[in-house]
C-alpha cells in the first residue's frame, strides 16, 4: 500500500502513533515513545518516495525497538535504575540496518531489567500486560516488543533471546517470534546478558514479515567478531508453501508432564496440519534436554555477573559514589541501589558459580553438559529438517502468580532455552487457542536453518487464520510511557 | 545443598554488592533452592567430553589493522556521573599513607 501511494508513511506513523495512544493506558509496551523523531522519518521517506527513490520493503514501516538495543541519543535504560537516563552515543548495528532501510521507529519497549525475566515483572518502571488479557503477562523478557506488535500498536518489533525471551513471549502473545542462529545477527549495540547466548530476533504478525526484519538484520559485521560472515540467504524467496517431503522430528522429551493439556493439544494439530501439508513426521530424542535448566542457570548467571561488573557508577549509569569516600563502598552501593531483585539474584548466583572451589563443579560442569545438548540437536538434525514442540508449558498466566518463586519462574523456560545452548534457531508460532488465549508452536531448526523454519511457518499460516487474529484491547486514554527525554 | 551467611558475605563481595541484612537473609535461602535444582547435572555423565564455552566455528578472529576515527570524547565523557576536563573523574583507588 504503501509502495502504490495509497497511504503515506506518516498516515501509517500516525496511525500507530493514535494507536499507542489509545491503548498505553492498559497494555504499557513502551518506556519511550519517540513521537517526533518518528513522525520526522515518515515525512522523509514520503519525500524519498515522492522522488522516486527505490526503497526497500521496510521502508516507512513502524517499528518498535526492545530498550535492550542501543539508540544513538535517544535513551536506553534496559528497564533498569541503573541506565535510568542513559543515552548512548552510538546505535546498535541492528537499529543502523533499520535506518537504512528506511523503517520508522516508534519508541523503545518496556523488558525485564537487562532482559532477566519471564514475564517483564522485572521491569524497574512498571510490569506491561498481556493484551489478549490485562490480568495476565506477555511473557518475557521481550515482553513490550510482543505486547506492542500484539495490540496493533506496531508493524513488527526487535527483542532478545538468552534462553527464550523472544519465543517465550511471543507464544503468549500470538506473535511470529524468531530467535535466529548464534551468530547470524550482528550484537553490537546490544547491551549484554549472557555473551555465548545472547542474539537479537524479530517479533511480527506472520512469516512474510519475519523474512522481511531478518533479510535487513542479518549478517557479518566488523564491529561484532561473533556475526558470522556467512551469506545471507533470500528469506523471502524461501517462502514456497511447499514443505512436501520436508522431515520434522518430535522429541518426546518435550511431551511430558506439565504441559497444559490445551497447549498439548494445539501442538498436536499444528503437527496433523504439518502431516495433511506433505510433511514426513517421526519420533526422535533429545536425551539430555532434562539438564537445560540447570546448566543454564549456572552459564548464564556467570556469565551475567561478568558481563554486569561493569555497571561500577563511573563512566555512565546511576552512581552513589557520594556516600562514601572508599570506592569499593561507593562501587558496591551503586550497584545495590542500581539493580532489582532478580538481576542481584543472578549476580550473586554467577559470582558463586566461578568462584574458587566452585568452578569446576559448576562452571566447567555445565559446559560440558552444553556439549552433550549439542550432541543431541546435532544427531537429531541429522534426520530431520525441523523439529516441533511447545514453546511453554501454558498459556500466559496473571502477573504475580509466579513471582514468590524465582524457580517456578525460571520453569517457563524449558523449552526454550536449550536452543540458545546449542545455539540454534527457533521459532514461536501462533497455533490453536487454549481457552480463548494464544498458544505458541515452536519450530527448532539446525544452525543458519531459518529458511526452513520461515517455509514450514509460511505453510502453515496459508491454511490456518490464527495468526490473523487480534486482541479487543481496553483503551484507556492516558499514556504510560514518557515522552522522549 | 545449603549455603551459609559467611558464603553469601564472601560473593557479595566480589560481586560488589552493599546487600541489606534482609536481602542477605533471603538470597541464602534462595541460593540454596535453586542449587538443589542445579545439582541436577551433576549426575551427567560428562566424562567423554570436552567444554563448550561457545558454539561458533570460529577461533581468533582478526580485523584489518586499519586507522579509522574514534567516537568524539565529549560525546563519550557525556553519560559520566563526574568528569574533570576530559576524564573520568574516580575516587581514590589507593591510600593515602
Amino acid at each position: 500500500m504503501l509502495r502504490l501511494r495509497e497511504i503515506s508513511s506518516m498516515e501509517l506513523t500516525r496511525a500507530h502513533l493514535d494507536r499507542i495512544e489509545q491503548v498505553e493506558g492498559s497494555v504499557r509496551a513502551f518506556v519511550t515513545v519517540t513521537e517526533d523523531e518518528a513522525m520526522r522519518e515518515a515525512e522523509h521517506v514520503d519525500q524519498l518516495r515522492r522522488e522516486g527513490a527505490k526503497l526497500g520493503p521496510l521502508a516507512g514501516i513502524p517499528i518498535a525497538i526492545k530498550d535492550v538495543l542501543c539508540t544513538k541519543g535517544i535513551v536506553t535504560t534496559c528497564s533498569s535504575r541503573m541506565l535510568e537516563h542513559f543515552k548512548p552515543p552510538f546505535d546498535a548495528t541492528v537499529i543502523k540496518k533499520l535506518r537504512a532501510a528506511h523503517a520508522i521507529m516508534l519508541g523503545k519497549t518496556n523488558m525485564d531489567e537487562f532482559a532477566m525475566g519471564s514475564s517483564t515483572e522485572n521491569s524497574a518502571f512498571f510490569p506491561t500486560r498481556n493484551p489478549w488479557d490485562l490480568e495476565r503477562v506477555p511473557g518475557g523478557s521481550s515482553g513490550g516488543s510482543a505486547a506492542a506488535v500484539a495490540a496493533g500498536e506496531a508493524m513488527a518489533s526487535l527483542g532478545s533471546d538468552t534462553g527464550g525471551s523472544v519465543r517465550q513471549p511471543g507464544a503468549l502473545t500470538n506473535t511470529v517470534a524468531l530467535k535466529p542462529t548464534y551468530g547470524r545477527v550482528s550484537r553490537f549495540g546490544l547491551i549484554a546478558f549472557a555473551s555465548s547466548l545472547d542474539q537479537i530476533g524479530p517479533f511480527t504478525r506472520n512469516a512474510q514479515d519475519a523474512a522481511l526484519m531478518m533479510q535487513t538484520i542479518s549478517g557479518h559485521d566488523p564491529l561484532d567478531s561473533t556475526a558470522m560472515n556467512e551469506t545471507v540467504p533470500d528469506y523471502a524467496a524461501a517462502l514456497t508453501g511447499d514443505i512436501k517431503g520436508m522431515r520434522i522430528g518430535v522429541p518426546k522429551e518435550y511431551f511430558v508432564e506439565g504441559i497444559e493439556p490445551g497447549v498439548r493439544a494445539s501442538v498436536d494439530a499444528a503437527i496433523k496440519q504439518f502431516e495433511a501439508l506433505g510433511a514426513e513426521i517421526g519420533e526422535c530424542s533429545l536425551p539430555h534436554t532434562k539438564y537445560g535448566i540447570a546448566a543454564y542457570y549456572i552459564i548464564a548467571p556467570a556469565e551475567c555477573s561478568a558481563n554486569l561488573a561493569r555497571y561500577d557508577g563511573v563512566r555512565y549509569g546511576f552512581s552513589a559514589r557520594d556516600t562514601s569516600g572508599d570506592i569499593i563502598a561507593a562501587m558496591s552501593e551503586t550497584r545495590e541501589q542500581g539493580f532489582g531483585a532478580e538481576v542481584k539474584r543472578r549476580i550473586m548466583l554467577g559470582t558463586y558459580a566461578l568462584s574458587s572451589g566452585y568452578y569446576d563443579a559448576y562452571y566447567l560442569k555445565a559446559e560440558k553438559v552444553r556439549t552433550l545438548i549439542k550432541q543431541d540437536f546435532d544427531a537429531a538434525f541429522g534426520r530431520f529438517d525441523a523439529l516441533i514442540c511447545p514453546t511453554t508449558p501454558g498459556v500466559a498466566f496473571k502477573l504475580g502468580a509466579k513471582t514468590a518463586d524465582p524457580y517456578t519462574m525460571y520453569l517457563n523456560d524449558v523449552f526454550t532455552i536449550p536452543a540458545n545452548l546449542a545455539g540454534i534457531c527457533g521459532v514461536s508460532f501462533p497455533g490453536e487457542f487454549s481457552e480463548g488465549l494464544p498458544v505458541g508452536v515452536q519450530l527448532l531448526g539446525p544452525a543458519f536453518g531459518e529458511p526452513t523454519l520461515l517455509r514450514l511457518v509460511d505453510a502453515f499460516q496459508r491454511v490456518t487464520d490464527y495468526h490473523t487474529r487480534m486482541p479487543e484491547v481496553a483503551t484507556k486514554r492516558k499514556s504510560a510511557a514518557r515522552k522522549r527525554r | 545443598m545449603s549455603i551459609d551467611r559467611e558464603t553469601v558475605d564472601h560473593v557479595a563481595l566480589l560481586a560488589r554488592l552493599a546487600l541489606t541484612e534482609k536481602e542477605r537473609e533471603r538470597l541464602r535461602e534462595q541460593m540454596s533452592s535453586l542449587l538443589e535444582h542445579i545439582n541436577l547435572i551433576a549426575e551427567a555423565d560428562t566424562s567423554q567430553v570436552p567444554a563448550t564455552a561457545h558454539v561458533l566455528p570460529l577461533s581468533n578472529v582478526m580485523a584489518e589493522d586499519k586507522v579509522v576515527p574514534s567516537m568524539p570524547t565529549a560525546d563519550l565523557l557525556a553519560n559520566a556521573p563526574a568528569r574533570e576536563e576530559t576524564y573520568f573523574r574516580v575516587q581514590a583507588v589507593l591510600d593515602e599513607e
